[in-house]
């Protein structure tokens, strides 16, 4: 035996030079991303073609991404944690819990009152926010990579105590002193009628788009999820990576919580119970693959938009709002279902 | 009839002690592996093969005894240690991370960063990665259709291919195999061994564990067999018979100055 005949198959340098560096976009074809984005254009077209003057409009638009930023912010997280193989059901009610925890601080300093409050009490607030959501995901993280309880396990009962301790902070009841000045700017201020909620959203995305594709800490991200054992043997801090991608998670969820008051000017202990599984949907629709070791950030971001896009084209279109989550269940399940076949595919 | 071989010494054990509570699994047990030989380690199960290659990779730290690399006594308290020392260890049970390119798996924990203050954030350079490998995969001739597209859609023995490239690329001292071929068809066995033989003439010394006989001795220079936690017998693998290695691993064939 001898590599001297070596047919079409064969691996030198001289073969590979024609071939040219694997460009984004054939990164992104040869994964989902690319039709999730088709799909998604698709909609949008559609919608806009069978409603000229109702779909595409500035009003329309702009709602659309303010409703989506926070949702995404979470999706964001949810992308790394799905990747390592885990999930995280408890990304809204941290994003409650942040924001009550955030808005009671800003409320105690302003004496009761943090209505006319100003910049130096705001950055209090943002930094509570933040590390509020950011201890519930080092709780998170240390009991799925440390004491190895399962994640699905773990943030079924942070998604409850979270909220459990939200209720008792707040007694049940909205904090609604949140400082105009925060409300005005962030909350509904806009820089050539982009709000400033979605460029700051827009830009935290980005940043973590950076951080999966492109460092080492990405890499590790995905080696996690695709084999554990792999990734300890060569000597990758297992245990730690985990630990960090559920903590960022929480500190997403932190912000979002603190963007959250900067929009709604209340804490809504009530509303955001379904957003860790509006999270999830949108991972997964975007490609991701619940079996961890693959995903695309870009993929979330389209599979976030998707269902918000069905909700107000099928408004628009007087079609019942009922059918969207229908619609969206058909193409979640049809996505996963797809992603197990390319899996046993690959395992024959 | 042993010692005639030649090259230097890479890795030498010497009387290891390694018990799991009241089970011996190795009783003074020593090994030697050369620079630039294969050299098979054979025995029975529960002779003692496993625990030999893990304390020598750091997976276990033997109860007594010595290892000496290059001569000189060292201390392999972990796979990480191991690994400094220019040790490394191919599983039999293919530890590559599927869903990545066969480049990200090359360099899995070892990730090259760019230069200047993006490397300092800890921004990779794929782009120096993939030549390397590019370099590596056709030094070793591993054979890939594809370079980026993920391992798991490679077929079985490409997969063992990148796992053995990956492990002797780093590897400077002693690659320890297990089995590597245990999962493999008879074409991709005949590469991954080749594979072995181009490691070998790099001055590498490479150690092989395997079950199969015909295939030890075709490929290995040196064969040491184990039985019940000691080595019991050396051989010359072109002057050793089949009899010769399953008679020493059975007991029937033992050598006085082997111990």
């Amino acid at each position: 035996m001898t590599n001297t005949e070596t047919p079409k198959a064969a691996f030198n340098p001289e073969d590979m030079t024609g071939r040219g560096e694997t460009t984004i976009w054939q990164k992104l074809g040869s994964s989902n991303t690319i039709w999730v984005g088709v799909i998604l254009v698709g909609l949008v077209v559609a919608f806009s073609v069978l409603h000229p003057g109702a779909f595409l409009t500035l009003f329309n638009i702009q709602e659309l991404f303010i409703q989506l930023c926070l949702l995404l912010l979470l999706a964001v997280g949810m992308t790394f944690v799905i990747i390592t193989g885990g999930i995280d059901l408890s990304v809204g009610t941290v994003l409650i819990f942040s924001g009550v925890v955030s808005a009671e601080v800003m409320q105690g300093l302003g004496g009761g009152d943090a209505t006319n409050d100003g910049i130096g009490l705001i950055l209090v607030g943002l930094v509570v926010s933040v590390a509020a959501g950011g201890l519930w995901g080092l709780i998170n993280g240390w009991l799925v990579a440390y004491a190895n309880v399962p994640p699905l396990i773990v943030t079924l009962g942070s998604f409850g105590a979270a909220l459990g301790v939200a209720d008792l902070i707040t007694n049940g009841n909205d904090v609604r002193t949140v400082p105009s000045a925060l409300r005005n700017t962030v909350g509904s201020g806009t820089l050539f009628y982009v709000p400033y909620l979605v460029i700051i959203v827009a830009v935290i995305t980005l940043f973590f788009g950076w951080l999966l594709h492109t460092t080492k800490f990405g890499r590790y991200t995905y080696a996690v999820g695709s084999n554990p054992e792999a990734a300890r043997r060569v000597g990758i801090p297992l245990k730690k990576q985990l630990m960090l991608v559920y903590l960022l998670t929480g500190l997403l969820a932190g912000v979002a919580g603190f963007l959250s008051l900067a929009f709604f000017g209340t804490t809504t202990v009530a509303g955001h119970t379904t957003d860790n599984l509006n999270a999830i949907s949108g991972v997964v629709l975007g490609g991701t693959s619940l079996f961890g070791g693959s995903g695309v950030l870009l993929g979330t971001v389209f599979g976030t938009f998707i269902p918000q896009v069905l909700s107000s084209g099928f408004v628009i279109s007087g079609v019942p709002p009922f059918w969207q989550p229908i619609a969206v269940a058909i193409v979640l399940v049809a996505a996963v279902w797809f992603d197990q076949r390319r899996r046993q595919a690959r395992n024959r | 009839m042993t010692e005639n071989t030649g090259s230097e010494i890479a890795l030498e054990a010497r009387n290891l002690v390694k018990r799991y509570g009241s089970v011996e699994a190795l009783r003074g047990a020593s090994f030697t592996a050369r620079q630039g030989e294969v050299v098979a380690l054979i025995g029975d199960n529960g002779a003692g093969k496993s625990t030999m290659v893990k304390c020598l990779s750091g997976a276990e730290i033997p109860d007594s005894g010595e290892i000496l690399l290059d001569g000189k006594p060292v201390h392999i308290d972990s796979p990480t240690a191991a690994r400094e020392l220019g040790i490394e260890t191919v599983y039999q049970d293919l530890a590559v991370a599927p869903d990545l390119d066969p480049a990200a798996n090359l360099f899995l924990g070892r990730e090259l960063k760019r230069k200047g203050i993006l490397g300092a954030l800890g921004m990779l350079d794929k782009k120096a990665m993939r030549q390397r490998s590019i370099e590596e995969f056709a030094r070793l001739g591993v054979q890939l259709q594809d370079t980026d597209v993920s391992i798991g859609s490679l077929s079985g023995g490409q997969r063992q291919s990148v796992a053995v490239a990956r492990s002797v690329v780093w590897a400077s001292k002693v690659v320890f195999m297990d089995e590597p071929t245990a999962a493999l068809g008879v074409v991709q066995r005949e590469r991954v061994l080749d594979v072995i033989k181009k490691v070998r003439d790099t001055g590498v010394a490479v150690v092989l564990i395997s079950h199969n006989m015909p295939e030890v001795l075709s490929v290995a220079d040196r064969v040491e067999v184990m039985r019940l936690g000691r080595r019991v017998a050396r051989f010359v693998a072109k002057d050793a018979s089949l009899e010769d290695l399953v008679g020493a691993m059975t007991g029937a064939l033992s050598q006085e100055d082997a111990a």
